[in-house]
């Protein structure tokens, strides 16, 4: 498979990720390659194969619904790059 | 001078040294400070350490029942949360980022009386080899600076390597414990998906994590496994299952039925030596009474590829909550959209492997390509966990090389394409995909003068099986 440039814009914006220049050139490149080493799956019949999607085979563990396992305001906002007393902080996005 | 062989007989020297915990934390805390340029560790918890060994001290003076892992001094690969402490799984995302709450593995050593002394660098969110895409600098080999330790928990695997701790704990994804294990001399272990609660540690694919130990022998492995396994409500992926004994060595002196894929050992990527040295080990294990066979593997090449894309699917969306509002690192460039600015801040915040695979698995679950590369890796996935099932119906475990080479040079595989690193896993991601345990015991020297491990790997939850076999194995080469 090609991978375009319109397809490089398309994946990082999904990713929300951003590549200009020499970087996007060598992502483009590192990425076809990565694609065709995993298109080698293509190579082996599956047909009629269920796909794995759990681990355990554990369902369905219940407990009661009690409250707890909840943090405190100072604690969750402990690690906010920008916050006041109440509130994670972001740029003002709101355009007049 | 102090010195460390095993737990145990660590616990014999502490009844007659009533400051042995102090003593044990100052000895580590100078071998790290002399052995500091290998960059094993990011940060050193050198006051908490000092008073978690004072506090241990009076404890024992005072004739209270001790935990199995009292006083034992052990280091936390930087992707597991230890409250109150710094964790920013060796990136820059989350420099500065501190834990609010304990990881279930950290909170059980805790309880059990282990001191925690700091926390080791690695490959950026447990994503590489090789210990290189760290953030804040390479790990170098103990044994040979100009080499690498291997990854991702390089760190973790140096520091039990060069005596800076005396067991630690890393994260193994596609082999990130046994193969740094391998590459450093030491034992690396890995148990069953779901023997071990993932609450804390931070995700890289969810399916695919776990913790692991690393230790200098596989009954300190042991040990530390038994006291961080068991269920937790906080990880509804964790087994209920009681955890055993796993020192009680209820099969001392069985002979096992052991299976090796002919395709690992003849492997055209497989060093001559190792392939030579290992075959030579079959025929020990054959002479001790073991019945050792080969068995057919013939999707042997399809194990990267498909560990790959489902890695990276699921990192993909495990690192989506990284946008710089609620923790983390954040852009100051000044932007009005919210998407540029999400886009600004983990273009900034995120390293290039880091990016690359977000970018892979965002590929392989797009509209158009999903059932192509997403499904199809989960189909492959249930046929390599029939696999695994039927050669353990025949056989108690499974032998290969947990490396095809001996430890790599630094920058000898980081500046070359991003697939030929990814190879160094071919042996290791198979226990990942199936879920099944497994560990790397150092049990051979090249003669280049680099130490390689064998790997084991048991069914779903015979870690008893795993350590009693590793263990049998350790004595006849000695």
């Amino acid at each position: 498979m090609e991978l375009t440039d319109e397809m490089i814009d398309d994946l990082a914006h999904l990713a929300r990720l951003r590549f200009s220049g020499e970087e996007r050139i060598s992502v483009k490149k590192d990425l076809q390659k990565m694609i065709s080493f995993v298109e080698k799956l293509q190579e082996i019949d599956t047909t009629g194969v269920k796909p794995l999607l759990h681990m355990s085979d554990t369902v369905n563990i219940l407990r009661e619904d009690e409250v707890q396992g909840s943090i405190s305001r100072e604690d969750a906002l402990l690690n906010a790059p920008v916050k006041d007393e109440q509130f994670f902080m972001v740029p003002k996005v709101i355009k007049k | 001078m102090f010195s460390f062989s095993s737990i145990q007989d660590y616990h014999v020297f502490l009844t007659g040294n009533p400051n042995g915990c102090v003593t044990a934390v100052g000895h580590y805390l100078s071998v790290i400070e002399e052995k500091k340029h290998l960059n094993a560790f990011l940060e050193i918890f050198a006051n908490d350490a000092l008073q978690q060994a004072s506090a241990l001290d009076v404890q024992r003076a005072t004739g209270k029942p001790l935990g199995k892992l009292h006083g034992v001094v052990i280091a936390l690969k930087d992707n597991l949360s230890y409250k109150g402490h710094k964790v920013s799984a060796s990136s820059r995302m989350l420099e500065g980022f501190i834990s609010i709450y304990n990881a279930t593995a950290v909170e059980k050593l805790l309880a059990e009386g282990a001191i925690i002394i700091g926390r080791t660098n690695c490959d950026e969110f447990a994503m590489g080899s090789s210990s290189e895409n760290s953030a804040f600098g390479p790990v170098k080999n103990g044994l040979d600076e100009t080499r690498v330790p291997g990854g991702s928990s390089g760190g973790s695997a140096v520091a039990v390597q060069m005596g800076m701790c005396m067991v630690s704990l890393g994260s193994d994804t596609g082999g990130s414990v046994r193969q740094p294990a391998d590459l450093c001399g030491v034992v690396g272990l890995k148990p069953t998906y779901g023997r071990i609660s993932r609450y804390g540690l931070i995700a890289y694919a969810s399916s695919f994590d776990h913790i692991g130990v690393f230790a200098n022998t596989v009954d300190d492995a042991a040990l530390v496994l038994e006291s961080i396994s068991g269920p937790d409500e906080f990880d509804s992926t964790v087994s209920q299952k009681p955890v055993p004994n796993y020192l009680a060595q209820k099969e001392k002196g069985k002979k096992y039925r052991i299976a090796y894929f002919k395709e690992t050992i003849d492997h055209s990527r497989l060093d001559k030596e190792i392939s030579t040295q290992i075959k030579s080990f079959i025929d020990v294990l054959k002479a001790d009474g073991h019945t050792v066979e080969p068995v057919d593997f013939d999707l042997i090449e399809y194990v990267v590829p498909t560990y790959y894309v489902l890695t990276t699917a699921e990192a993909s969306s495990n690192l989506s909550r990284f946008d710089g509002v609620k923790y983390g690192y954040q852009s100051s460039v000044k932007t009005t959209d919210l998407t540029e600015w999400y886009k600004q801040t983990r273009s900034e915040g995120f390293g290039k492997e880091v990016k690359r695979r977000i970018l892979l698995g965002t590929f392989v679950l797009s509209a158009g390509y999903y059932d192509a590369y997403f499904t199809k890796a989960q189909q492959i996935r249930h046929i390599l966990v029939d696999k695994a099932k039927e050669v353990f119906s025949n056989y108690d475990a499974i032998i290969s090389p947990t490396v095809p080479t001996t430890a790599f040079l630094l920058n000898e595989k980081a500046k070359k394409d991003p697939i030929e690193i990814l190879l160094a896993d071919i042996y290791t991601v198979f226990a990942n995909l199936t879920g099944i345990p497994g560990i790397s015991i150092p049990l051979f020297k090249h003669s280049n003068g680099l130490p390689f491990g064998l790997q084991v790997l048991t069914e779903h939850f015979n870690e008893e099986g795993l350590i009693n076999l590793s263990r049998e194995m350790t004595k006849l080469k000695q």
